[in-house]
């Protein structure tokens, strides 16, 4: 049985199934109490579990994000929200230089259960220090995983599972997909990490695309359709580690490859995946694997702008039209 | 006076200072490479401190860290085969001098981001409270770190959620090259403490005793009443900053005030003049430390490289594993 709910109240059902699950699990952030969530991702969580496991933090995102790592250390499973993803950065010493090497640097003697979760990516209109794409910045270092779902199901299903999980996850999330409906089980669920979804099977190209991005790409296939373009869609859910088998088969199938990535071109996610796709499948392309990502540019504020620099509907069938030796 | 603690207390400072001189000679000789921070000159802190803690207490460290972990640890073998890159050593070869770690003696590092670590200490404080355990961390930084963010914001989020845990400054006047007056708006860093607020005491780091009973009573407040303290011990390193550094920046003159006040010779006097021990006992403690050194060293030359094809281990946790 499924009903159908919003995407922020998946990730609240994982949240609250695995709090209730395992008393080592809590939430720290900016807002998820009190205000309970700046998107109401953890609405009536501290009525439920109290203050002592939904805990406001002042705004100090390198002292809770180090609090989180520290109480991680020691056996706790802390889930650290961050307003939003941009904030992390302020953070990024705690998360690269402690989340992720501590496990290493102590000779396998410590292991940090930390979910680092929030919204990455451009809302509308929210200028160059609120639109960032950060997972590119994240997948580059070992002893991190990075998950981005894109639709309700999977973001409740993996969220349960990097809380489970005993490395740091960062979890990154969309402020524009937090409203999103889509089916849920209603029984208890887990998706592994590291294994993509085939979200439509096709012929004549493949695209892989994730969060955000998938709906985009969905709208492209309405146009691809009816061109009598038969794309298979891929969305790899996470993004370290990337489900390699998973992409070398479609891509021998198919032999065309479409990347559509929300963050910048340069050392990206699809500049990886491209780099792996001719590495272990040089002989199945039949044309140069193509990106849309977005402009290399801090993202301006104008909408006009702002449309311009983002990938749109327009270049993902544009892309696809090339990819295939067809006229743009 | 307690004859037996304060023999023990003499044994554990030289303990360190025959350890780091021995890894001094064999970073000369070329046997360890990479960075070396020696501690010689502030083992007075590193044992006061940590011979107030219970062995369920935890402690957190910097880079200069080879005093803390001997004075909780007392692995000479480990931490000098972690000097040599052994499989042996206490971090496996993965840590190195400045990342010493021991789960079993709940000795958390050895972190090399100056600062960065004072929100994770606040964060083990947080996991005791938490799960209502009476443990309580001790967080090591320098008189460099308390210009830091993370500094900042560790003691911010300590005393706003009355975390127990024990903050100690080891002011050694020098924030790698540059005295402290050039870097720092405030004398003492204790100063700090008014502003978040907790409570707060400026000691002698050279003072094994000293340090002790401070680190006693911020450790009962921690204990008792939940709330943190931040300590400072004045004290001073007779070596550079690292290895690589010969220390021209200071005076001879500065040096040699320091000197007397070594806290390994100022004990040693102090436990002949009450007539607790000859100075006969005391070289035998020394005869006894140096053979334990000697032994360690030996160790981690004969000790294994932990070998390329576990260049992946450690990475990832695959299962449950982590604290006891």
């Amino acid at each position: 049985m499924t009903r159908e709910i919003p995407f922020r109240q998946a990730l609240r059902e994982a949240m609250v199934e695995e709090m209730e699950r395992d008393e080592r699990v809590f939430l720290m952030g900016e807002e998820v109490g009190a205000y309970q969530g700046a998107y109401k991702v953890s609405l009536g969580m501290q009525e439920r579990f109290g203050e002592r496991r939904v805990v406001d933090t002042p705004i100090a995102e390198t002292g809770f994000a180090g609090v989180g790592v520290g109480a991680a250390m020691v056996g706790l499973r802390p889930i650290i929200e961050f307003m939003t993803f941009n904030f992390s950065l302020v953070a990024f010493d705690q998360l690269v230089n402690n989340a992720a090497k501590l496990r290493l640097m102590s000779g396998g003697q410590f292991t940090l259960p930390i979910v680092f979760r929030g919204p990455g990516g451009a809302g509308h209109q929210l200028g160059a220090q609120h639109s960032q794409c950060t997972e590119s910045f994240y997948c580059h270092v070992p002893g991190l995983k990075v998950v981005m779902p894109s639709n309700p199901k999977d973001a409740k299903g993996l969220l349960k599972s990097a809380i489970r999980d005993d490395n740091p996850v960062i979890f990154i999330e969309s402020e524009v997909l937090y409203g999103v409906k889509g089916d849920v089980p209603e029984e208890e669920y887990t998706i592994p990490l590291g294994q993509a979804a085939i979200v439509r099977p096709g012929k004549d190209l493949t695209i892989i695309a994730w969060s955000k991005m998938q709906h985009l790409v969905a709208l492209a296939l309405a146009r691809l359709d009816q061109e009598g373009i038969d794309a298979e869609v891929i969305d790899p859910r996470t993004l370290r580690p990337l489900d390699e088998t998973a992409i070398l088969a479609s891509v021998r199938k198919t032999n065309r490859l479409l990347i559509v990535e929300e963050g910048w071109p340069t050392g990206g996610i699809g500049a990886q995946i491209a780099y792996l796709v001719q590495e272990k499948a040089f002989d199945s392309l039949d044309a140069p694997i193509a990106r849309v990502t977005s402009e290399d540019v801090p993202m301006p504020f104008a909408a006009d702008l702002e449309k311009a620099a983002l990938p749109s509907v327009e270049k993902v069938v544009a892309a696809a039209r090339r990819v295939l030796g067809r006229p743009a | 006076m307690d004859k037996a603690l304060l023999l023990r207390l003499y044994r554990d400072m030289l303990e360190i200072r025959r350890f780091e001189e021995a890894a001094q000679h064999a970073y000369a000789e070329g046997l360890i490479s990479g960075f070396l921070h020696l501690y010689i000159g502030q083992e007075g802190v590193a044992v006061g401190a940590i011979s107030a803690a219970e062995p369920t207490d935890y402690i957190v460290a910097t880079y200069r860290d080879h005093g803390h972990y001997l004075a909780r640890t007392h692995d000479l073998r480990g931490a000098m085969a972690e000097l040599f890159g052994r499989a042996t050593g206490c971090s496996k070869g993965r840590g190195g001098s400045m990342h010493l770690f021991n789960a079993p003696s709940r000795f958390l590092g050895g972190h090399a981001i100056v600062g960065g670590h004072v929100p994770l200490a606040a964060g083990v404080a947080f996991a005791s409270k938490y799960r209502g355990e009476k443990d309580v961390t001790i967080c090591f930084f320098g008189d460099g770190s308390a210009n830091m963010g993370a500094f900042h914001e560790g003691l911010c989020l300590a005393s706003l959620w009355k975390l127990p845990v024990v903050f100690l400054c080891e002011n050694n006047l020098y924030a790698m090259g540059t005295p402290l007056y050039k870097t720092l708006a405030v004398e003492d860093v204790s100063t700090r403490a008014l502003g978040y607020p907790m409570a707060r005491e400026t000691i002698n780091g050279d003072d094994v005793l000293e340090v002790r009973e401070a680190v006693r009573q911020a450790m009962r407040r921690a204990r008792e009443q939940s709330l943190p303290t931040l300590v400072e011990a004045k004290t001073y390193r007779f070596r550079g900053h690292s290895i690589s550094d010969p220390a021209t920046y200071r005076s001879k003159e500065e040096l040699d005030f320091w000197k007397q006040r070594d806290p390994i010779s100022t004990l040693g006097k102090r436990i002949v003049d009450l007539g607790m021990a000859g100075e006969a006992i005391l070289k035998e403690i020394d005869a006894e430390v140096r053979r334990a050194v000697k032994d360690a060293v030996t160790y981690a030359q004969e000790s294994p490289p932990p070998g390329a094809d576990t260049l992946h281990d450690f990475v990832y946790a695959d299962g449950k594993e982590g604290m006891p």
